[in-house]
């Protein structure tokens, strides 16, 4: 007999599905099938029951080969490393639970560490732009009950979000928006014609790098004031059309992705995206939203900030907390070569740092604690394979509208093995012993 | 656990009529008691004030507007951080403190118990998780229900016993205290960018008025009994001539009783009156209406208010009152951050700057102060910022010297750039009454823990209660040579004692205690009907399942405390 685990929660994407369906086996150890997921997600959940995953932490040798170490062992390293450290820095967090972040921020606390998540290299430019403009915005449900105007900018939820659209934004019936699509206008801007372009009653096919211009001369037919022939690529005439559908919905948003976050002009884009949002609300009601990418990058930030006060690039070396992106981000400590310890937790900057800011990790002492194999692990010292979480063990997320949402566990890890969670608690006792601290 | 004694104190204690008396305070086992041992520690208390751990009715301390007020403000971290510090964990943040500083800077101004006011139900994760993160205090949060869909179609029918079994199981599931209304259809209607500025403004396609949702609310409150009454911001807050509404509000609860076994006697509290007493037609001729607002309390015992003081600083307002705060950002064009919540409520947030030089915030201040100087009994009529919307908590000294002190008033009047307004556009010069320290027992303690229905468990200092204790380094019985005096005093405590552990000791934090998470627990007859309605909008409307949607377990609620209502017999 097998067993079907109901209301489960997706462990990929900011979309955070809750309606996914596990079957497993009747001893709760294997993983059979996934319902309703995207291909993605379920893709997520069935890795968890490869074959040739790795169990038990792993120390770099001199001679590049692996060796099995304890997770007794992994504590020590990882506690001595931030205990020698005098700057630092403790990357990811993104796709991990807030119990798990919780005690990293202690562990960071305790060590005077740099903290950041993933942010770094996708919406921190948003939250720069939030911390300039505000920005109004919904939760999906919502958009779901009463969207009737929905723009995809710079982002492809066909492809990056694959639910997004079924879920809350394009194709459901909800309270006031009974005919479903039908009842919504879709307009995508995008350089690209995306399988999300596709869809769209207009796509505004906007030259590459020229979304500032585009957002601006939106605001600009908006207002009824003249505009030039063409902008960004974009004839005046179909922006003010653009413009007319816009103002002439009930209820609107904005989404958008990393083609406006981390192109150029980066959060200038989204502080004109929220400029044109709030210009709206003096027409109809408006929203804006992040597509957040990690299915609990939204969860680090507001950890961070509740207790420390800002979102990501946190740096507490002084013993208080400092924020200033640029200089206590990332990429710019790790380029710079500030650090002199990396620990990185649910993230791959290996994958996604530039290479001249995942060249000093080989250099460092390092850590790496993450279920699968990435570039970040291989690059690092130590390995730390733990249970998946949201398969393997539950916890808090935050989906990309700030709702949270509790994960569930759906299977038993390998035996022996722990969760983030569980590891970092080792962690953080092991090094209050260290610093003498009760 | 440690046996206290603390000694030789002036103790103000409402609760058993007891007005600065030399008396000794016993602790045991988390409670206070007749008497202690002779190994019991001893405090001495000589020459200093003490009360029972002031009881917080109205903040707004934790949960996803106060975090995105902490994530879109850095500047307000700027000269606040408190570094990692003893027991402290490091903090920051000066109108919207990080989760730990709260707990501490409560702590160490003698604050035992807090409220958080305003809980999106969906939310309710997230409010539990920072409660958890905030350390010492005991704290409860309101789930706001005034533009709650399963609220507008029940009251429009007003299907009260209805309203009342989902009343139940919200607070159930999302761990919450106290029916909690925010302008009561307008903020339904900020969905579609609309408002409802009077009590009988149709909310757009619910066919219902603010009046209808009011009345429904606090009869669905006194038919489960709760231990808080229905807590209201009305609508219209802000404007000029907005008392009008908020006395029609009040009306709302004329002749209605209540029904309740924790000693609560009101039906209705009236939150932040401050801001819903404002007489006037535009912002030239704004003035106050503080007398008419505290005439009509005064004649109705079956209301309770708190005050919402101005505190002339810089602060970031935050309130499920959604269309107001875009209304705000349109008046002092600073940034605007606006969360809808699908089928529940709104939030909006929005920095603004008190400051002395403009007249209508130092006529704000004024009224923030004639409000519980014109109110004539002091266990109905609390002190509060509104926190952090009039100013930030860690002002109530401050508040609590204005109050206590005309000479402290009178500074502060003659500091205005405009003060031939304030004193023609309010009364607050000719009002000479000094609050004492037995009114601000009541004000802060024993008040608000009546309101609440926790009078048998905290707010004064008979034994039986917890042992909730706060010692201030001040002499009531010598006269007050310099107001600051007041505000030192009560900025931080000799001793602060919390379920019967040391929590603060001269001003410095020596303990993280043992915080509770207050939830109401009702228990009702089987409402099929109700249980249909909610699984029907989860199917359909929500972004989540039902079975995702409750706060369960460990992780959120480590240590509840839920007091138990019995509705199954109504």
């Amino acid at each position: 007999m097998t067993k079907t685990i109901t209301d489960v929660i997706c462990p990929f994407c900011g979309t955070l599905c809750d309606d996914v369906e596990v079957i497993v086996s009747d001893d709760g150890k294997k993983l059979l099938e996934v319902n309703n997921a995207c291909v993605i997600g379920t893709e997520k959940f069935l890795h968890s029951q490869a074959k040739d995953r790795v169990t038990r932490p792993r120390m770099h040798q001199e001679d590049g080969s692996w060796k099995e170490v304890s997770y007794d062992e992994a504590v020590e390293y990882t506690a001595q490393m931030l205990a020698k450290a005098r700057k630092p820095l403790m990357y990811g967090w993104s796709s991990t639970n807030c119990e798990a972040q919780s005690v990293g921020n202690e562990i960071a606390e305790l060590s005077r560490a740099c903290c950041d998540n993933t942010a770094a290299v996708c919406h921190g430019t948003t939250l720069i732009a939030l911390q300039d403009e505000g920005l109004p915005s919904c939760t999906l449900g919502e958009v779901k009950n009463r969207a009737d105007r929905v723009i995809f900018w710079g982002c492809n939820p066909a492809h990056a979000h694959p639910r997004h659209m079924s879920r809350y934004s394009i194709f459901p019936r909800g309270f006031f928006t009974g005919k479903g699509q039908m009842s919504r206008k879709l307009i995508v801007v995008d350089p690209r014609t995306t399988d999300t372009a596709k869809m769209a009653d207009i796509h505004l096919q906007v030259e590459q790098g020229r979304d500032y211009e585009l957002l601006n001369a939106l605001r600009v037919a908006l207002r009824g004031e003249w505009l030039p022939d063409e902008v960004a690529g974009i004839s005046a005439e179909k922006i003010r059309e653009a413009a007319d559908i816009l103002k002439s919905g009930r209820f609107g948003i904005i989404f958008f992705g990393m083609g406006v976050t981390q192109s150029i002009s980066k959060n200038h884009n989204i502080d004109e995206a929220i400029a044109l949002t709030k210009d709206l609300n003096e027409h109809t009601k408006f929203s804006i939203m992040p597509m957040r990418g990690h299915y609990n990058v939204t969860g680090s930030g507001e950890v961070f900030a509740w207790q420390f006060g800002f979102p990501y690039a946190v740096d507490l070396t002084r013993g208080f907390a400092r924020y200033n992106p640029g200089d206590t981000s990332s990429i710019d400590l790790l380029t710079r070569g500030e650090i002199d310890a990396m620990f990185t937790i649910g993230s791959d900057p290996g994958a996604h740092f530039p290479i001249s800011a995942v060249k000093p990790i080989a250099n460092l002492p390092s850590v790496c604690i993450d279920p699968h194999l990435t570039p970040t692990s291989g690059v690092s010292k130590l390995h730390v394979p733990v249970a998946f979480n949201g398969v393997e063990t539950g916890g808090n997320c935050y989906r990309m509208d700030n709702v949270p949402i509790d994960c569930r566990k759906v299977v038993e890890p390998p035996e022996g093995m722990l969760t983030d969670e569980q590891f970092l608690t080792k962690v953080r006792d092991r090094l209050k012993e260290l610093k003498g601290v009760a | 656990m440690a046996e206290y004694l603390i000694k030789n104190g002036h103790v103000f204690d409402p609760v058993q009529g007891i007005k600065g008396d030399k008396a000794d305070v016993a602790i045991k086992d988390g409670k206070i008691v007749d008497k202690v041992g002779s190994s019991a520690k001893v405090i001495d208390a000589k020459g200093m004030t003490v009360m029972a751990g002031a009881v917080e009715i109205h903040s707004h301390i934790a949960g996803p507007k106060v975090n995105l007020g902490r994530i879109y403000r850095p500047e307000d971290k700027l000269f606040s951080c408190t570094p990692t510090h003893g027991m402290e964990r490091m903090g920051g943040g000066a109108s919207i403190p990080t989760t730990f500083k709260t707990g501490y800077e409560y702590a160490k101004m003698g604050y035992t118990t807090a409220m958080e006011a305003a809980m999106p139900p969906l939310f309710s994760r997230h409010v539990h998780e920072e409660i958890r993160d905030t350390p010492i205090i005991d704290e409860g949060a309101y789930p706001v229900l005034g533009n709650n869909w399963f609220v507008l179609e029940y009251l429009r029918n007003h299907e009260v016993e209805n309203t009342a079994a989902y009343i139940a199981w919200l607070l159930k599931v999302t761990k919450g205290y106290a029916v909690k209304v925010v302008n009561p259809g307008g903020t339904e209607a900020w969905a579609w960018g609309l408002n409802c500025l009077s009590i009988h403004d149709p909310v757009p396609y619910f066919d219902i008025t603010p009046a209808q949702i009011v009345r429904g609310l606090i009869e669905a409150n006194e038919y489960l009994g709760l231990p808080h009454s229905m807590h209201i911001h009305p609508n219209d807050l802000g404007n000029p001539g907005c008392y009008q509404t908020t006395l029609d509000t009040l009306a709302l609860a004329e002749g209605l009783k209540t029904h309740n076994k924790f000693g609560r006697e009101q039906v209705m509290h009236l939150t932040h009156t401050q801001f819903h007493s404002y007489k006037g037609t535009n912002w030239a001729d704004f003035e106050s209406g503080a007398k008419e607002v505290t005439d009509y309390v005064n004649a109705h015992k079956n209301i309770t208010i708190d005050t919402g003081n101005v505190t002339l600083d810089e602060t970031t307002t935050m309130t499920a009152d959604g269309p107001f705060e875009h209304h705000l950002t349109g008046l002092n064009h600073l940034k605007w951050a606006n969360v809808d919540v699908e089928l529940e409520t709104a939030a909006g947030v929005v920095p603004y700057i008190y400051s002395p030089n403009i007249s209508v915030c130092a006529i704000q201040w004024a009224i923030g102060l004639e409000i519980p100087l014109m109110m004539k009994d002091g266990m109905r009529c609390y002190i509060t910022t509104d926190h952090p919307n009039a100013g930030p908590f860690t002002r109530y000294p401050r508040v609590f010297k204005w109050l206590m002190s005309t000479k402290a008033r009178e500074a502060q009047i003659n500091a205005f750039k405009h003060k031939d307004k304030v004193l023609s556009q309010t009364s607050i010069g000719s009002l000479d009454r000094e609050i004492t320290f037995y009114e601000l027992a009541q004000m802060t303690r024993a008040g608000p823990a009546k309101s609440l229905g926790l009078s048998a468990i905290c707010g004064g200092l008979k034994p039986g209660m917890e042992a909730d204790v706060a010692v201030y380094n001040i002499d009531p019985d010598k006269p007050i040579a310099n107001p600051d005096d007041i505000e030192k005093a009560f900025s931080r405590c000799a001793a602060v004692f919390k379920s019967g552990v040391q929590v603060v000791s001269n001003g410095e934090i020596v303990s993280n205690g043992h915080k509770r998470t207050l939830w109401v627990d009702v228990k009702t007859k089987e409402n099929a009907q109700v249980k249909r309605d909610i699984s029907e909008k989860f199917v359909k409307y929500y972004s989540v399942t039902q079975n995702n949607y409750e706060a369960l377990g460990h992780h959120f609620v480590p240590n509840p405390f839920a007091i138990e209502v019995d509705a199954t017999q109504v």
